[in-house]
């Protein structure tokens, strides 16, 4: 989100030329096969990051390849940013009708980027960039879930003007 | 949720130094912009400033400039330097903790806890950055 200053001002604005000069260090495209074992890798360095924890997520991955990256690809999206040429996060999503009841909108089911990388405006991008491609498709809604503790993640979705919406989340040991 | 006018009061005055950290702005500048008492507000600044969230400025015109992180620091975080967030509903003591206190506790910390992730999870920065995106959409200058 590009503001005038009037908010925002002088120091605590991130520099024009800095700030152009990291954009044009990162490139958002499609995944692509190859990205696979990268993609695992940042998931478990985020999952270290945040609860200290790794959970073998191998299978997983692998089926949101095939039906993200390796299938057609018609609505659904599953992006990575490189900084110099080198793979450092990636957004996942899709425009879908009538999930939980809701009409057409986008979903975004993951954003990642590797610990080291943050705040430099990966996200951002990849965030930017999912929501140009979802519009495309016909959506002017997009929808996520973030685990309550990940403050990180809830922090930067509201930093990307997202609010609470209108889906309450529910669940109970079974 | 219950907020005390000071807490508002903070995050007001927190936001307005923050929009413009180059700017000074005086106590009388927030409180005539937002109707609001001076003589409360000018408490609120002392006790920002001891915070490390505002800068008294020395000489001409005096005032206050903001001083802590714009990115880092939350709504919740400015808050709870004026009050520990108290719950939605006031629960009395009761003379008997069976399972009907005990759900309706349960009801009370659910609503809690959401109301406390959204303040803790809306920096600064994300508030303003709102408030801008309203003013242009309404096309009225922030805060009015």
């Amino acid at each position: 989100m590009d503001y005038p200053g009037m908010l925002l001002h002088g120091a605590q604005q991130q520099g024009g030329k800095e700030r152009a000069d990291m954009d044009s260090r990162i490139v958002i495209r499609h995944a692509e096969e190859k990205d696979l074992e990268t993609v695992i890798k940042i998931d478990a360095a985020v999952s270290i990051d945040l609860y200290g924890t790794v959970v073998d997520k191998v299978a997983y991955w692998q089926g949101i390849f095939d039906y993200f990256v390796r299938r057609i690809k018609e609505k659904r999206y599953f992006l990575v940013a490189e900084l110099d040429r080198e793979v450092v996060g990636f957004i996942v999503g899709e425009a879908r009708a009538w999930e939980f009841g809701s009409p057409l909108c986008g979903w975004v089911f993951a954003v990642e980027v590797y610990p080291g990388t943050r705040t430099m405006g990966i996200g951002q991008q990849m965030f930017r960039e999912i929501c140009q491609r979802l519009r495309k498709t016909g959506v002017s809604t997009v929808r996520t879930m973030v685990d309550i503790d990940n403050k990180v993640t809830l922090s930067f979705y509201r930093s990307q003007g997202m609010r609470t919406g209108r889906n309450i989340e529910m669940e109970m040991q079974i | 949720m219950k907020l005390n006018k000071a807490s508002l009061f903070a995050l007001i005055a927190v936001l307005e130094l923050a929009s413009d950290p180059t700017k000074q702005v005086s106590t009388n500048e927030i409180a005539e912009k937002y109707g609001i008492s001076t003589h409360h507000l000018a408490k609120v600044m002392r006790n920002l400033v001891y915070h490390g969230l505002a800068q008294a400025a020395r000489g001409v015109g005096g005032g206050y400039t903001f001083s802590g992180n714009i990115k880092r620091t939350t709504l919740l975080d400015v808050i709870q330097k004026f009050e520990n967030l108290e719950s939605v509903i006031e629960m009395p003591k009761l003379a008997v903790e069976g399972p009907i206190v005990i759900e309706l506790k349960n009801v009370i910390h659910e609503i809690d806890n959401l109301t406390r992730v959204v303040l803790d999870t809306i920096t600064l920065e994300t508030a303003l950055k709102s408030a801008m995106q309203q003013s242009l959409s309404k096309s009225v200058t922030p805060g009015t």
